[in-house]
């Protein structure tokens, strides 16, 4: 038997989460699958938390709001804690379909990496966001090329799968905001296999994005950074 | 005594009675008193000992003893600043982590509580 729980850290997400949740309940995976859900609320000021509640799902509640990245975290401790075998994480605003997840977990079984990624850009198909944000995504598949030398090409996909080891190593260590990029560099440098996988996204059916036009520059330029640093850090 | 004398020796007291005040109301952290205690007594002895100053300026060869004050003090207050962000970084940290443990911990209780009712 093997234990997945799926991570969906939500920011004020009410809107898309029930039908996220039924998709999620509706999903035939193979019979040695056991798939536990596990909401994580990042101090949400709508009504997320009681919608959560009404939901047959796992929920941490967190007090403070904490941003993505401490918010996937605290997944990853609970499925530290109750010795899950993997852990998926899912963005909650339905931009990931629940379908997806078999393509996460076949490539997951083909090759035992440690961290699985859902990428938009292997193959041409579905949602493939704004040219500024392909052009963001550009930039730092050249520079996880260069931190990691791994050709990642969807560096900032949300939608990762993780093995014991990388559930052990990122309930230790998990960059607070902004963390996909960082993250990558830091597992690399730990010695995990990284593979990626083409998913399916779709357009976000509510709520907004972390990455929002304004914000987008100091995102470049913070992320660069922490990878930096990451990079020239002793794991 | 020159009137500027005066003016830095009051201004000096002053601050250095709040942040006495402020250490004794639990206002401000002993550890973090320290630094402002040091660098206000240092101003009081200087304002007092015009010459002192005089002969620090010419030990490390500056032309004006202006320039030492403002030199040092933005020195000071520069690696001060650094100080505060680290501790703010710690903070965030620890912040973060007990959020973390808590959100845990709600969950355990709901289980137990859960358990109790059956």
């Amino acid at each position: 038997m093997v234990n997945i729980l799926i991570i969906i850290p939500c920011f004020n997400e009410q809107a898309s989460l029930p039908r996220l949740i039924s998709d999620l309940g509706n999903l035939k995976l193979s019979e040695k699958y056991n798939v536990s859900v596990c909401v994580v609320n990042d101090c949400s000021t709508d009504d997320t938390k009681q919608v959560a509640k009404n939901l047959d799902v796992i929920l941490i509640d967190l007090p403070v709001n904490l941003g993505i990245g401490g918010a996937v975290q605290s997944g990853l401790k609970y499925a530290l804690l109750n010795n899950y075998d993997l852990a998926v994480q899912m963005d909650g605003d339905g931009q990931h379909p629940p379908a997806e997840l078999q393509k996460m977990i076949a490539c997951y079984e083909e090759t035992g990496a440690s961290l699985v990624i859902g990428s938009r850009f292997i193959v041409k198909e579905g949602f493939q966001s704004s040219f500024l944000r392909r052009l963001g995504i550009t930039y730092f598949h050249w520079l996880n090329k260069f931190f990691t030398g791994k050709s990642i090409y969807d560096s900032t996909s949300g939608f990762r799968l993780f093995d014991k080891k990388a559930i052990k190593l990122g309930a230790r260590y998990y960059p607070d905001d902004y963390p996909e990029p960082e993250s990558l560099v830091f597992f690399s440098k730990a010695g995990l296999a990284i593979k990626e996988t083409p998913v399916i996204m779709v357009h976000r059916s509510g709520g907004q994005s972390s990455i929002r036009s304004f914000t987008s520059f100091y995102y470049c330029v913070k992320v660069t950074l922490a990878m930096f640093f990451s990079f020239i850090r002793k794991p | 005594m020159l009137r500027i004398q005066i003016i830095i020796i009051i201004a000096s007291l002053a601050f250095l009675f709040l942040v006495f005040r402020m250490v004794i109301k639990g206002r401000l952290r002993e550890e973090y008193s320290i630094i402002w205690l040091l660098f206000t007594g240092i101003l009081v002895v200087f304002s007092f000992w015009e010459k002192g100053l005089l002969l620090v300026t010419n030990l490390v060869g500056i032309y004006l003893p202006t320039n030492l004050v403002f030199t040092t003090s933005i020195f000071i207050a520069l690696v001060y600043l650094l100080h505060l962000s680290v501790v703010a970084s710690k903070l965030q940290k620890q912040n973060k982590l007990l959020a973390q443990e808590m959100a845990l911990m709600k969950i355990e209780m709901e289980k137990l509580k859960e358990k109790e009712s059956k």
